[in-house]
């Protein structure tokens, strides 16, 4: 039988390097493997990360599953409201393109018209027109997107306005795709 | 084993586990990155990047997964 100082892991040595008998008595109490300790702990942590890591593997797919579902169903075109409906100026809600899904219509000359997502890209807020002065605002938390682009100008949106594609014929106006965007 | 052909020891195995630590500790920060990145381009409307972002994660994923299964031949050749 060999002694144990022959093997080199039944040696455990404090934290602070100073010999058993020089250890607060609390330590001597209740003597613990050190090394052994703090070996399992950074092991276990390598553990941990990779389940995190396949966490986030499996986020990602998540992603790219939801993409192609979404490129699978594409929005159909949707009469939106007739021209005269919208004075210059004047605003219109409608959803699209699912029913909750609820977008704005601006009407901003005699032929322009331009539609956009109602939700802020931060948090879902509901933004609220303001024609006179070419912004839509959100209230949540004060975020800014001009009217004629959708883009944010001010506050904590990170990404511009979904923009509603609108088609005119007959004097009819019709919802015809979405555009996403990052910038 | 190490290049004597010895089980590493305890001490050896150390520093191993810890450079292990350091590793997989980049590469979940890089997915959490590349998380980020995609859900905001996905939200954006832009899908180009998204499976291509999904198999660099699943690389990583491979990666540390391997560190883990190297450690664990360490553990049991002792």
């Amino acid at each position: 039988m060999s002694s144990p100082i022959d093997d080199p892991d039944t040696i455990s040595r404090p934290p602070d390097g100073r010999p058993a008998d020089q250890q607060p008595a609390w330590r001597q109490d209740f003597p613990i493997d050190w090394p052994q300790d703090q070996y399992v702990e950074r092991r276990d942590f390598v553990r941990f990360l990779t389940l995190t890591s396949l966490a986030f593997t499996a986020g990602q797919f998540w992603i790219a599953g939801m993409s192609w579902l979404r490129a699978q169903d594409l929005p159909e075109g949707r009469r939106v409201a007739a021209v005269a409906d919208v004075p210059i100026g004047g605003s219109l809600v409608f959803d699209y393109p699912n029913e909750h899904d609820s977008c704005v219509l601006v009407r901003l000359s005699e032929s322009e018209f331009v539609a956009f997502s109602q939700k802020c890209t931060h948090l879902s807020c509901a933004v609220i027109p303001r024609p006179a002065e070419g912004v839509f605002h959100c209230p949540c938390h004060e975020g800014l997107f001009d009217m004629r682009t959708g883009r944010q100008l001010a506050g904590p949106p990170p990404r511009p306005l979904p923009k509603i594609a609108l088609d005119i014929r007959n004097g009819e106006i019709f919802a015809t795709g979405v555009e996403n965007r990052t910038v | 084993m190490n290049q004597t052909g010895r089980p590493y020891t305890r001490e050896q195995r150390m520093p191993i586990v810890q450079g292990m630590l350091v590793f997989v500790l980049i590469l979940v920060i890089l997915q959490l990155w590349l998380l980020t990145a995609t859900m905001n381009a996905y939200l954006g409307g832009d899908t180009a990047i998204v499976w291509p972002a999904a198999v660099a994660s699943l690389i990583c994923f491979a990666l540390n997964a391997g560190l883990v299964r190297y450690l664990r031949k360490l553990e049991r050749r002792r």
